[in-house]
């Protein structure tokens, strides 16, 4: 089936992002008639890498060659044009158009007046979707009335209704049950035969051995490797992705475990919080590891009455309760640092002052009169004590750095004095110096007895500042270590593997989650 | 602030100050109140009848209960959301007031129920856009038409007249200033005030500003909003009975699009539209320039039919000023 010569191939492509080296001199190539693997942890670089093939961005440096020619793609209609065709996560369809309308958006077939061929469509639909084995779909439905999986097998057909000869797919399996990820994989085999190139991303190690031919390994936005899925196992896999040192970047002081303060049982909000348990105690850092949808941030969530959990128990200090909204959460005591700091975290039009009394307004306030003073020396205390850059208290949150900005957030919650502290992501997108500082700030919080339920994608980050580490996988609690009892290794393997049909009731022991190869 | 500026200025310093006071002039505020002056001095150097006293008072008591009326539109503009029945229901309240007085209730009464019902209607809206989460400007589009709608069909029309003695508030003259005046400078820094220094207040700009994260930091969304239109419905209320009170009859139409030139006021003071900023005492400055500038289109002899053309120009003015320095303050905030 494959040619041996390379379709598509990226040459020492470089992309910087302001503060961040996103790719650093990566080489990647995908030949006609091939199923070529993408892997690497979150934040990797490889969706930094698949927006360049398909001409969102465009690299710093390296060059770009398809068929034999040099080509750059300024837009992604250009990089369509040429036939490669991308399959975001995200599917990209409109819900209140029909199948074959969705099918042909953007290039409808034309009667001899110039509008749009409804009978021609209708049936260059039908066999688009016949030349992928699909025969199940009506092309009048509308497309926000079907499944998951159908509409995936859509954004396939419409993808291919232009000619691709590169099909990017971008963990297409995410979202899908058993019987659509079968289908999926035999639509994917066929276009191989077809001669498609396909550039395959997902995080399911055993997806990437039943399907790919080669497989690249990207760590750090850095090329680790590339090599032929029959010599690779899964545990060389995960060694590639995570084999990182931790670096002494986080300066993780042991602080005295002390009494519960969080307790859970059951808790479940389908579809993401599964059946959770788990007990979180004074001055203990307990690191949520897991992939991006594995239920993590619903958890989260959950525990902060945004969406309040279906069924099960949360106790606080011994007490049970009812958390049913922020408010609620807030008064027992519960803060929680959100992910994204814009949406959530932040007023941006107001000044820091505002934004760091924002949620202990009632407690600085006689009546409903603000005590200014109050407000400010508390401003000006967080301004110290978290070293926030700043030209003074009243100036404007949009104006700051992410990571003072992050400060910002933090210094919030610690006015409220709270004794369970969430934090979603904390260090995400901010830079190295600001990173360890939040660091620094969380153990010493950890120290004074506050307890922290710490949601990180970066495994360094979970492995050293974590006293326990928990994983997710699919809104369940699948395994969890004590601290130095785990390495990157058993982490990233209880976060990756197990089969969706696996039916992991709890806490599943985890050695038995290694090792499970396809 | 500062307690080292007594002793020697540093260049920095110095350059700070400047830069405060520059900033204090770049703020919408200090740009209205300069207009205004503008306006006066040149208008005033072209035909010198413009400053005379009697226009200037047209100028503030004509127009003083739309000054008022633009505080609570401000509120209810900073928090998200928007009321275009506004204009409806001074007429609405007016009549009421007008009509008690006529059947010859205490004039307290006549213009203290005004208030009580402005606040109820208002509470009303602000319940459908809290609790059911409808899009304010649908809910006040439809009070609009039903407040619009029953004013008519209800007076048929017709003005009130046959006022009774005592019942004309708006022409009161304590202490030799009229009462609209009054009125209009005392709520506008009452609300300044509250708005800067109160629980609620800070809740407002909270909710415009980002209703997610003000949920998040245990601000109830729903209570801001119900609050901000109950205030709000009180201010309509003084607007109401100050718009009554003012002549010796009461026209049940209200002047064409009064509503719209509200919503100008807050807009031209510098709220902006999106929510989560502007202030109050920007709102009655623009209140004051909208009415000065309709009064020198008459002095300088051009047709008052402009106004609205030339209110529409400062609105697009004002809402590009704004878009520019968002577009500025991102710059300085990525570099």
């Amino acid at each position: 089936m494959t040619d041996g010569r390379a379709l598509l191939e990226l040459s020492n492509i470089v992309k910087r992002f302001p503060g961040v080296l996103a790719l650093d001199r990566v080489s990647f190539d995908v030949r006609a008639g091939e199923v070529h693997a993408l892997l690497g942890e979150n934040g990797a670089g490889k969706s930094t890498l698949i927006k360049i093939i398909s001409g969102v961005y465009q690299p710093d440096e390296g060059h770009i060659n398809f068929s034999g020619n040099t080509v750059r793609f300024n837009t992604p209609a250009a990089a369509q044009n040429n036939g490669i065709a991308t399959i975001y996560q995200e599917l990209l369809l409109y819900p209140e158009l029909s199948v074959a309308e969705n099918i042909f958006m953007g290039h409808a077939p034309k009667t001899r007046f110039g509008t749009i061929d409804w009978r021609a469509m209708r049936s260059l639909a039908r066999e688009q979707l016949a030349s992928l084995d699909i025969y199940d779909l009506d092309v009048n439905q509308q497309v926000g009335s079907l499944s998951v999986g159908n509409r995936q097998r859509v954004e396939i057909a419409k993808a291919l209704s232009q000619d691709a000869r590169v099909l990017i797919m971008d963990e297409p399996t995410a979202a899908l049950t058993g019987a659509d990820v079968e289908r999926l994989f035999r639509i994917v085999r066929l276009l191989r035969e077809r001669g498609v190139g396909v550039i395959y991303i997902s995080h399911r190690l055993e997806e990437i051995f039943e399907l790919a031919d080669r497989v690249t390994v990207l760590r750090d936005g850095a090329c680790v490797g590339t090599s032929q899925v029959i010599d690779t196992t899964e545990d060389d896999l995960i060694n590639r992705m995570v084999g990182r040192t931790i670096e002494d970047l986080y300066p993780k002081q042991l602080s005295r475990i002390g009494e519960p303060v969080l307790e859970i049982e059951s808790l479940s909000r389908p579809p993401l919080t599964r059946n959770v348990s788990l007990t979180l105690r004074r001055g203990e850092i307990l690191g949520l590891a897991g992939l991006v949808g594995s239920g993590r941030s619903e958890l989260a969530q959950t525990l902060f009455g945004i969406t309040p959990a279906q069924s099960g128990c949360i106790k606080v200090n011994g007490v049970e309760c009812l958390i049913d909204s922020p408010a609620a959460a807030i008064k027992l005591g519960i803060a929680y640092v959100p992910e994204d700091r814009s949406t959530q975290g932040l007023i941006k039009p107001m000044s820091i002052r505002e934004n760091i009394s924002m949620a202990v307004l009632k407690e600085i306030s006689n009546g409903n009169l603000i005590n200014h003073l109050a407000e400010r020396e508390l401003a000006q205390k967080n301004i110290n004590q978290f070293r926030i850059r700043t030209s003074g208290m009243e100036q404007k949150v949009e104006k700051l750095s992410g990571g003072n900005q992050q400060k910002v957030v933090l210094g919030k919650w610690m006015a409220s004095a709270p004794d369970v502290l969430i934090m979603d992501e904390p260090t995400r997108g901010i830079d190295v110096g600001a990173k360890a500082e939040i660091h620094r700030t969380m153990s010493e919080l950890a120290c004074r007895g506050m307890a922290v339920l710490m949601i990180s994608s970066e495994l360094p980050e979970i492995m050293g500042m974590s006293d326990t580490i928990a994983v997710m996988r699919e809104g369940r609690l699948v395994a969890s270590f004590t601290r130095g009892d785990a390495t990157q290794e058993q982490i990233a393997a209880a976060m990756m593997s197990g089969s969706r049909s696996e039916s992991d009731e709890g806490l599943v022991d985890s050695n038995s989650t290694k090792g499970a190869a396809a | 602030m500062n307690t080292a500026a007594s002793t020697a200025v540093s260049p920095a310093q110095q350059r700070g100050v400047l830069k405060r006071i520059l900033r204090l002039f770049a703020s919408q505020e200090a740009v209205l109140l300069l207009a205004l002056v503008a306006l006066f001095v040149i208008v005033g150097s072209i035909n010198s009848r413009f400053i005379a006293e009697r226009n200037l008072y047209s100028i503030f008591l004509g127009n003083a209960y739309i000054a008022v009326a633009a505080i609570g539109m401000s509120m209810v503009i900073i928090s998200g959301n928007i009321d275009i029945s506004v204009g409806s229901l001074i007429g609405v309240l007016a009549t009421i007031s007008g009509s008690m007085a006529v059947a010859g209730y205490p004039l307290v009464l006549c213009w203290l129920v005004p208030v009580l019902a402005g606040v109820l209607i208002s509470s009303f809206t602000g319940y459908i856009v809290a609790y059911l989460k409808i899009p304010s400007i649908v809910v006040s589009l439809g009070m609009l038409s039903i407040l619009k709608g029953g004013l008519i069909a209800v007076t048929s029309g017709e003005w009130i007249t046959d006022l009774p003695e005592g019942y004309a508030l708006a022409q009161l003259k304590p202490l030799g200033v009229p009462l609209p005046i009054i009125f209009m400078i005392v709520l506008t820094i009452l609300a300044a005030l509250w708005m800067r220094f109160s629980n609620t207040g800070r809740a407002i700009y909270a909710v415009g500003g980002n209703a997610e994260a003000a949920r998040l930091s245990g601000i109830s969304k729903q209570r801001t909003i119900m609050k901000v239109f109950a205030i709000h419905g009180g201010f309509i209320g003084i607007a109401a009975v100050l718009f009554a009170t003012q002549l010796s009859v009461i026209q049940s139409t209200v002047p064409p699009n009064l509503e719209l030139t509200i919503i100008t006021a807050s807009v031209v003071g510098g709220v902006s539209i999106l929510g989560g900023t502007g202030t109050v005492v920007g709102s009655t400055l623009a209140a004051i320039l909208l009415a000065a500038i309709g009064s020198s289109l008459i002095f300088v002899s051009v047709s008052p039919y402009w106004l609205r053309s030339v209110q529409g120009v400062l609105i697009l003015l004002t809402v590009l000023a704004d878009l520019y320095r968002r577009k500025r303050q991102r710059k300085q905030g990525s570099g």
